[in-house]
């Protein structure tokens, strides 16, 4: 079991008041890895979650961290050896935004000066400005709040993080750059994270493996995500994952598009087809000095110099996108067009929308 | 001789600022009383709010005792311990202990008991020991509930001081009662005006210790009550 970094053996919770907030959960973390709990409201993430770090004692069965039951180790060095991000902020209303991050160091015993230093440089990490560090929480949007206390949990650097809806007061571009610095610190450190979430596209992308609870605190499904969506378990996984879930399911299908050729026009007025021998439709895209797309101008409004009038652009397809990817860039884009860049971002050319659901029909072929 | 004017005159006169027994020295002895009395009442009281504050227990008997010792009168009960225990400084101080320790007391215990319990939990998440919740958390959040109590305690005791000198002890009281004996109605008058500039002295002394004391982060919304 030395590879399971958490495991849950028959666990169950029932509060006092007689609620089962956890019924029989059996399940195994691989070390390194993220699992994703995800479940409607009230179905016992938080409860599941607790338990690790014994903020909360299960009525039955062991949980263990690196095959240790956990309530074998002492409850401060247990939480100490943990990083944990709350589904409220839980910052220490007195105490700064650097030594609310600094907090597990101090218990930890290091210095003032190297705790601050952390602190200090997990701002940034975070994307705070240096200036919000002397400020206190409630000085602070639930935002900003939210990454502190994400940044609190990475302070000590511990081998295991528990996060519960970290994200889910932050905007949707800020939670894109967050996300994409979990991954890389998850792949660059080998820390193993378990991470509550209610979005089924955050599970998506970040989940090597998603726990579905149902009401009532019962496991669902636990399988690699693109399992999930493709295979549910039962009704409830089904109805829970959405309608979406075909839509989602693209995102793991990478299968090559057939690219066509589109007019572009530059800043000077210089028109060339890209990407093809001739152009589809008659849509022009305008590109910058570099090449890169600016928006797209309706047939007939190509002939002015004016480029107030073009369409601001849709996403953009990248070499080695998903298919969820080039299918939303053809619908976002305004003339149903697909633009697709190269890694530098230089327009390489479009795709048909037609082109894109025959790869969709092509990767469904091989995977059957 | 007009009342108000007899007062300035005496509080005026050179002569009642110098020298044995003169305004000064009563001062300090008053000022003296007053302070053995209150660092025995927090060294008492403080321990113990906090005590039942955390741990929620006894928090019906702190009330219940709180509320009796209150209604104790303390000229009563300094009458009774000097009968006990006979003449001497224990008597008053002792009965002004008694005094202080209720609203220092239920402060402190309120404090802490007030305390957001999502703050108490995030501390204790992120590892702290129950007494480093304690101290690092639940005291500072508490201190200005509980410095509200201990500057209420302080003006009761500094007021009620006086009773010292119906033992034949000295203080700002002194002027009370030899005042009456002499009819002296201004230098009654003069010397409680004195009691009333001392506590409100010490009352601004204590809220600048407060404000020193209390976290930029609390100071809009005492307790972390949020
Ligand atoms: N301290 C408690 N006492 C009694 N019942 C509780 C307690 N904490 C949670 N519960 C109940 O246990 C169940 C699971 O709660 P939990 O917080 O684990 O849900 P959750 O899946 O995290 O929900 P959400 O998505 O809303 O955060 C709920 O029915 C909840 O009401
Ligand atoms: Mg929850």
């Amino acid at each position: 079991m030395g590879n399971h970094a958490i495991s849950f053996r028959d666990v169950r919770k029932t509060y006092p008041d007689g609620t089962t907030a956890v019924d029989d959960l059996s399940l195994d973390v691989p070390e390194g890895s993220l699992t994703v709990f995800v479940g409607p409201s009230g179905c016992g993430k938080t409860t599941s979650l607790r338990m690790i770090n014994r903020m909360v004692e299960p009525t039955s069965g062991t949980v263990e961290v690196n095959g240790q039951d956990v309530s074998s180790v002492p409850e401060a060095r247990l939480r100490r050896s943990m990083g944990y991000v709350m589904q409220a902020s839980g910052l220490l209303p007195h105490r700064t935004v650097l030594e609310n991050i600094a907090t597990v160091p101090r218990l930890l015993g290091r210095s003032k000066r190297e705790s601050r230093e952390r602190a200090e440089s997990l701002l940034e990490t975070i994307g705070l400005d240096r200036d919000l560090g002397g400020r206190y929480p409630s000085q602070l949007s639930g935002g900003q709040q939210q990454r502190v206390g994400v940044a609190r949990a990475l302070a000590a650097d511990p081998p295991v993080l528990l996060m519960d809806e970290p994200f889910s007061a932050v905007d949707p571009v800020v939670r894109a750059d967050l996300q994409r610095e979990l991954l890389d610190l998850k792949q660059r450190l080998n820390k193993t994270i378990v991470f509550v979430t209610h979005d089924m596209d955050e599970a998506v992308l970040l989940g090597d493996r998603v726990a579905v609870f149902a009401t009532g605190g019962r496991l669902a499904q636990y399988a690699p995500p693109e399992q999930v969506l493709r295979a549910p378990a039962d009704q409830f996984v089904s109805d829970f994952v959405g309608r979406d879930r075909g839509f989602r399911a693209l995102s793991f299908d990478s299968h090559e598009v057939a690219l066509s050729g589109v007019l572009s026009r530059n800043h000077e007025g210089e028109t060339t087809v890209l990407g093809g021998s001739e152009a589809t439709g008659g849509w022009t895209l305008e590109v910058d000095a570099a090449g890169r797309p600016v928006g797209w101008l309706a047939p007939g409004e190509s002939d002015g110099a004016d480029t107030s009038a073009h369409r601001v652009g849709g996403s953009l397809y990248r070499p080695g996108g998903s298919l969820r990817s080039a299918l939303d860039a053809a619908l976002s884009s305004p003339s149903g067009l697909a633009v697709a860049v190269d890694d530098s971002g230089r327009v390489r050319g479009v795709l048909r929308p037609q082109d894109v659901l025959a790869a969709i029909e092509q990767a469904r072929g091989a995977r059957s | 001789m007009n009342l108000l004017a007899g007062t300035w005159q005496w509080l005026v006169d050179p002569a009642n600022w110098s020298g044995a027994g003169a305004i000064p020295s009563r001062i300090l002895e008053h000022l003296a009383y007053s302070g053995i009395v209150m660092v025995v009442a927090v060294v008492v009281a403080v321990p113990l709010g906090l005590l039942v504050g955390h741990t929620g227990r006894g928090s019906g008997a702190v009330i219940g005792v709180s509320g009796a010792l209150r209604a104790l009168p303390t000229l009563g009960l300094l009458t009774l311990f000097s009968l006990l225990m006979g003449l001497g400084l224990v008597p008053p101080l002792l009965a002004l202990v008694i005094l202080a320790v209720p609203p220092i007391l239920t402060a402190t215990y309120a404090g802490v008991a007030e305390v957001s319990p999502q703050v108490k939990d995030a501390a204790k998440a992120q590892g702290m020991t129950p007494l480093q919740v304690l101290t690092r958390v639940e005291m500072p959040l508490a201190l200005p509930v509980a410095m509200g109590g201990i500057r209420n305690a302080a003006l009761q005791v500094i007021a009620t001081a006086t009773v010292a000198a119906y033992i034949n002890l000295g203080g700002l009281g002194r002027y009370l009662i030899d005042g009456l004996a002499v009819r002296d109605y201004s230098r009654m008058l003069g010397s409680v005006l004195l009691v009333a500039v001392l506590a409100l002295a010490i009352d601004a002394v204590l809220a600048a210790l407060q404000r020193a004391l209390t976290s930029p982060g609390i100071r809009a919304s005492p307790a972390g009550a949020h």
